[in-house]
């Protein structure tokens, strides 16, 4: 097990390093500057800025100054905010959005989990389309439509919580929803997936042959087995949760990680950039593990290869 | 009184191609201690009619239309689930055909093995891991109290039937259904377990119905026979005289197909044709098509199982009013 994580996690140092390879090219290749405005700047006032930031050395080399500086945890300044590095705003804002995450990925587990396990029961009968009928309004309901949408209910007419911002408790309940529904209609079709082909399964009637009720047969013998599609989606998707959302951060007034990963691409703010995205390329890799090590400890057979 | 009494069983199955009369009109009863062997080939009925006494027929599609099962003076059709699930499990326990299979790969071999224990009994769980590792010794697995605690991949196919087994017997029920027990398994492998069946019946007094396609296995380990084709039961009697003496040619073709009964050199001997449609409703004898004793007589009327002697019965027209005679096999 330690060998199969330490295997992963070499495996997992190329592929941060052509991500940034392949994200700094796109970055440069794109057309515009982080010092282009609307009214154009002085020719030496710009030569002067670009060579306090290192910009007019050649690509390669900036390259490599940027990779010997991240290397030692300095991702760099940003131009858009000039008295802040790169690295002080993402950990400003990537506890918000790792709370946010953790949230909606609550909501998304036990809405999700809960409506496929009623639906997987009784399957084809109106308590299997009722809650999945419900979990596909979810995946079609876009998050600019259910965040407002919830905003109306609950903080215009019923009042119970804030419109936006991040500063009660309180202030968690609605941009959790927006993002956990979303989420939970995903979970829940995989629950229900997952927990039907499990109970086809003839160990499944060994099961009732041995005279389990109904609660037994799903919780010990097909829970396991069933979550499995639940798993390999979620790893992937937490990186998403946990990464923010533009969407639903402005929708808030949330100051996470998300709306920089917008922002920072339209101001050409190249460090920012290089930072947003190779800290969401960490999540991804990071998380996909803990998934697979998940998925292994639910699967006795995989333990061994 | 038998220890079950099966009376006018029908399953059906009502699927969109039409409804499968999987099991129609099935009568049969197993003694204490006895071992009824069921033998059919792929489809007769032999395995729903024991899933529907268990309630293990997934219903829908499938459906009981009809009949009872009477098990120590409980109907197991028409109980309540939580009456069926209390007798399933303590008073009849089942083993299935593939090991591979049925065996919970999620869980160890522990878990599932004192698994009838915790749900029948008041039982602590260390009191029923001690009883699970003495049933595990008892069925021949080696080193049982280190493999409990292994899962079910750790084990080669015939250690897992025998795991089944020990998982089945470890309530000591009155009624063991052994559902091709050992299909799935190498030949060498498939004597041992039949042996460790026979066995564990004879210390304990169990009644053991053995439901198999190989009227070879059912054999040697029968007490009584009873042979099944399309849902219905066409000839039942004690082992010997089903053997030596049968009455339905279908038995007969059975028995003319065992490759150990044939001359070496010879082609073997197939049964022609196909069995009936099971979602049609045959008019007559459902085996006329393929028998060569079939007259025109036999397609048509309706055929039931009728005693000749001593309680060797048989749905076969012809044998029933002496028209023809069949002889038992030549090298039999």
């Amino acid at each position: 097990m330690i060998r199969f994580i330490l295997i992963r996690l070499l495996q997992a140092i190329p592929v941060l390093l052509i991500i940034s390879v392949v994200t700094f090219a796109m970055v440069r290749t794109a057309p515009g500057g982080p010092f282009d405005q609307e009214v154009k700047m002085q020719d030496e006032v710009k030569a002067a800025i670009e060579a306090h930031y290192g910009l007019d050395k050649s690509a390669i080399e900036q390259y490599f100054v940027w990779l010997g500086n991240a290397l030692q945890g300095d991702l760099g300044p940003s131009f858009k905010y000039p008295n802040r590095s790169v690295h002080e705003l993402i950990g400003d804002a990537f506890p918000v959005s790792l709370e946010l995450g953790i949230w909606a990925m609550l909501v998304a587990l036990t809405l999700g989990v809960g409506a496929g396990l009623i639906a997987s029961t009784r399957p084809n009968t109106s308590r299997d389309y009722l809650p999945m009928s419900i979990a596909m309004f979810g995946i079609c309901i876009p998050r600019f439509v259910m965040g407002p949408l919830l905003i109306l209910v609950f903080s215009i007419y019923l009042q119970w919580y804030n419109s936006s911002g991040w500063f009660f408790a309180s202030d968690r309940v609605l941009p959790a929803l927006t993002m956990g529904i979303y989420y939970a209609a995903y979970v829940a079709r995989l629950t229900r997936g997952g927990m039907l082909e499990v109970l086809g399964q003839d160990y499944i009637r060994t099961a009732r042959a041995k005279g389990a009720d109904e609660k037994r047969i799903i919780f010990k013998h097909a829970f396991k087995g069933g979550m499995r599609p639940v798993v390999s989606f979620f790893g992937p998707a937490m990186a998403n949760l946990l990464a923010g959302s533009f969407i639903v951060e402005s929708i808030f007034q949330i100051p996470g990680l998300g709306r920089y990963f917008i922002m920072a691409a339209f101001n050409r703010d190249y460090f920012l950039i290089q930072g947003t995205v190779m800290t969401y390329a960490v999540l991804i890799i990071v998380l996909n593990l803990l998934a697979d090590i998940l998925l292994v400890w639910l699967s006795p057979r995989l333990r061994f290869d | 009184m038998p220890l079950l009494d099966v009376r006018n069983l029908r399953t059906y199955f009502h699927t969109r191609g039409g409804i499968t009369r999987a099991v129609d009109g099935v009568s049969f009863h197993v003694d204490k201690g006895e071992t009824l062997g069921i033998v059919g080939e792929s489809g007769s009925g032999k395995s729903v009619t024991c899933y529907s006494m268990m309630g293990l027929i997934p219903q829908p599609p499938g459906r009981i239309e009809g009949g009872e099962a009477i098990f120590g003076g409980t109907d197991l059709l028409s109980c309540s689930d939580e009456e069926l699930r209390s007798i399933r499990g303590r008073r009849v326990a089942m083993i299935f055909q593939d090991p591979m299979t049925s065996l919970n790969p999620f869980m160890r071999v522990e878990d599932q093995l004192i698994e009838p224990l915790m749900i029948h009994q008041d039982i602590s769980k260390a009191d029923a891991i001690k009883r699970a590792i003495e049933s595990l010794e008892e069925v021949g697995v080696p080193e049982a109290e280190k493999r409990i605690r292994s899962y079910p991949h750790e084990f080669s196919g015939g250690m897992r039937q025998r795991v089944m087994i020990a998982m089945a017997l470890i309530t000591k029920p009155e009624l063991l259904i052994a559902d091709e027990p050992t299909t799935a398994l190498d030949v060498t492998v498939q004597a041992q377990i039949l042996e460790l069946i026979a066995n564990l019946q004879k210390e304990r007094g169990m009644a053991v119905v053995l439901i198999s396609h190989d009227l070879g296995v059912v054999a040697g380990a029968a007490d009584r026979i009873m042979v099944m084709y399309s849902g219905k039961v066409v000839e039942t009697g004690e082992t010997e005289s089903v053997f030596y003496n049968p009455r339905h040619p279908y038995n007969r073709a059975l028995q003319k197909s065992i490759p150990s009964l044939q001359q070496k050199g010879e082609e073997l001997y197939t049964i022609p044709g196909m069995p009936p449609d099971p979602t049609q409703i045959v008019e007559g004898c459902a085996f006329a098509p393929r028998c060569e004793f079939a007259d025109e007589a036999c397609k048509s009327g309706l055929y039931e199982l009728k005693a000749s002697a001593s309680e060797h019965a048989t749905s076969c027209k012809r044998t029933q009013n002496k028209e023809i005679i069949l002889t038992p096999n030549a090298n039999g």
